[in-house]
């Protein structure tokens, strides 16, 4: 009882500043958790959120619906692609980078291209995929011009089944490859200087000296990183695919979330889209808690 | 000591490298800006120009005559910047120093509880109809008070809170003072620069955000500028943009009217970041060196 009254009393003013915090996470992060029980259920879009708890329970019957439909291999597949040109191609692009700036001896330039690079970091995915609708517009601009040049009829590049995921993997490393360097730079500012100087008297060149003490000593940083990349495998980058994607290219660029939000928004099946986001969410969970064990192990200490 | 010729070649094939990739960053945004100046005419002749021979300013008059959305829709976003980030920054403030003293017993479960939803979350439908039951649609509300914490901003300034030296903590309530007066008179006061960095988290994210716009508000006053850039750049219906009393007298081309719009809506941030960028980058060291 004691014990009670002091859990109270002593820290009654960190209570209470906890209580609007802790209301705020309850109500926009833990109901809506409960409200994926909708995906067990058969909604009908009646009663609204309360809605929920009366509609009747059918079991895995959305989620049936989905595994036997065309959607799940298409979406699955489409997300496997793009995260595995992601991680081909996303993931190594701010390693180089972070590398190249290092060589530059000029301070003044150095901070030139990282403010540079930096920039399309701060736009949003509206914005960039509104600069390649215009850019790669078949009737004027650039990307026309080309296709004149080379004798050809421009082609809708954004429209092409052909072409979309390469432009989704280019236009996500021009937004993030710069922004991506600042950690590989930080760890390659915490290398050890003598070691550069110990091989330059070894007469070591500058390309020798980024493949023999650079790296090695980026290795662990980027094994993490690698780590956790792959524990986001699933997490298709919905902002970007959504503003970029569009009828003709559903094929090839429909992914989990573009798909919840057309059937459960749009066509208002609740139920049936709710389960196809709890399928993604659930097997998303297991990889990123599979994975930051791993890059804990990896010597990474955790935020937590 | 003199560099060999292998390491001065790679020294200058860096640089021509490293002015190649700063142009590659640069040319779309040149080239919109100096192509909503052109007319028609001169884009569809000179697809590569960046530089219009002639200037025709007549998409922006047009986005921003009497009537326009884009003005509401930029005053909109203004006022959800400044206050999800004030508002932001309060919140997540209180809610780190609580979760950065060692001595709150229920720190720990607190913690579990706020780190669990930056790996797993309702997700778009239960989100949507809790919204809606909560009477938030069409509700400038809807910005900001979903928004209010972020986990990962938290995280970040709680570890920040932590590192301030417990001394100061201990002499201040011997002196009588709760948690609240040290929040308030100590940590607040110094934390200066971090609270900058997790305000402009906030007001980037903020300043960038269109998705609860296209979901939860059908109602064009209250849509943010992303959103109307979103709804120019994929139906070029101009005069569903404009309120119906503005009267209309020039429609200029589709493209510049969009190109136009991307400047508008990408100048603002262009112009702070460089300012700013110390900030940015000390918060991603913060939160990535221990995530």
């Amino acid at each position: 009882m004691q014990k009670i009254k002091t859990f109270f009393c002593k820290y009654r003013y960190l209570h209470l500043m906890m209580l609007p915090c802790i209301l705020f996470f309850l109500i926009f992060k833990y109901v809506p958790m409960y409200g994926l029980i909708i995906a067990f259920k058969d909604y009908e879009a009646v009663g609204g959120f309360w809605g929920i708890l009366s509609a009747p329970f059918v079991g895995l019957q959305n989620f049936k619906r989905f595994f036997s439909s065309i959607y799940f291999g298409r979406l699955l597949r489409n997300t496997l692609l793009i995260s595995t040109y992601r991680l081909i191609f996303s993931f190594p692009a701010p390693v180089i980078m972070a590398i190249l700036i290092n060589e530059i001896r000029s301070t003044r330039f150095k901070r030139t291209v990282q403010t540079i690079t930096y920039m399309p970091h701060f736009l949003s995915w509206v914005i960039v995929s509104g600069l390649l609708i215009v850019l790669l517009s078949p009737t004027s601009g650039p990307a026309a011009g080309l296709f004149r040049l080379l004798g050809k009829e421009p082609v809708a590049l954004l429209s092409d089944t052909r072409y979309f995921r390469s432009l989704l993997v280019i236009s996500e490393v021009w937004k993030s490859v710069g922004w991506g360097t600042i950690i590989y730079l930080a760890a390659i500012t915490g290398i050890d200087q003598e070691i550069y100087e110990a091989a330059t008297v070894d007469g070591a060149s500058r390309l020798q000296k980024i493949f023999k003490i650079t790296l090695p000593q980026m290795a662990d940083i980027i094994s993490i990183m690698l780590i956790l990349a792959v524990g986001k495998i699933l997490d298709e980058n919905f902002e970007q695919v959504f503003n970029m994607y569009n009828p003709a290219v559903y094929e090839v660029a429909d992914v989990f979330e573009t798909y919840v939000y057309r059937t459960g928004i749009l066509n208002a099946q609740y139920s049936y889209s709710a389960a196809v986001g709890v399928f993604k969410s659930v097997v998303s969970l297991v990889l990123v808690l599979i994975t930051n064990k791993l890059a804990r192990l990896m010597g990474n200490e955790g935020i937590w | 000591m003199r560099e060999s010729l292998g390491d001065r070649i790679f020294g200058i094939l860096n640089t021509i490298f490293m002015v190649f990739i700063c142009a590659v960053m640069l040319y779309p945004i040149l080239f919109v800006v100096g192509r909503s100046l052109m007319s028609d005419m001169e884009r569809a002749a000179r697809p590569f120009a960046l530089v219009p021979r002639e200037f025709t300013a007549g998409a922006y008059q047009f986005i921003f005559m009497k009537g326009s959305y884009l003005v509401n829709a930029y005053l909109v976003t203004i006022a959800r910047t400044v206050t999800g980030a004030f508002a932001s920054l309060a919140m997540t403030s209180l809610c780190a120093y609580v979760l950065s003293r060692k001595e709150y017993p229920l720190r720990n479960f607190f913690t579990l509880l706020i780190v669990f939803t930056m790996w797993f979350n309702g997700g778009l439908i239960p989100n949507f109809l809790l919204i809606q039951a909560l009477g938030l649609s069409n509700n400038f509300w809807v910005y900001i008070l979903p928004n209010l914490i972020s986990a990962w901003n938290m995280i970040i300034m709680r570890n920040f809170f932590s590192s301030i030296p417990e001394t100061l903590f201990e002499s201040a309530r011997i002196d009588g003072a709760n948690d609240l007066t040290i929040y308030a008179r100590i940590v607040m006061p110094l934390s200066g620069a971090t609270l900058a960095t997790i305000g402009l988290f906030y007001a980037v994210w903020q300043w960038n955000a269109w998705f609860d716009s296209l979901m939860y508000c059908s109602s064009r006053s209250l849509w943010t500028m992303q959103l109307f850039l979103r709804e120019i750049i994929r139906n070029v219906q101009f005069a569903d943009l404009l309120d119906p009393s503005a009267s209309v007298s020039y429609i200029p081309p589709a493209e510049s009217v969009q190109m136009a719009t991307i400047v508008v809506a990408t100048v603002p941030i262009l112009c702070l970041y460089p300012f700013l960028q110390k900030y940015f980058v000390k918060g991603v060291m913060v939160g990535s060196l221990k995530g």
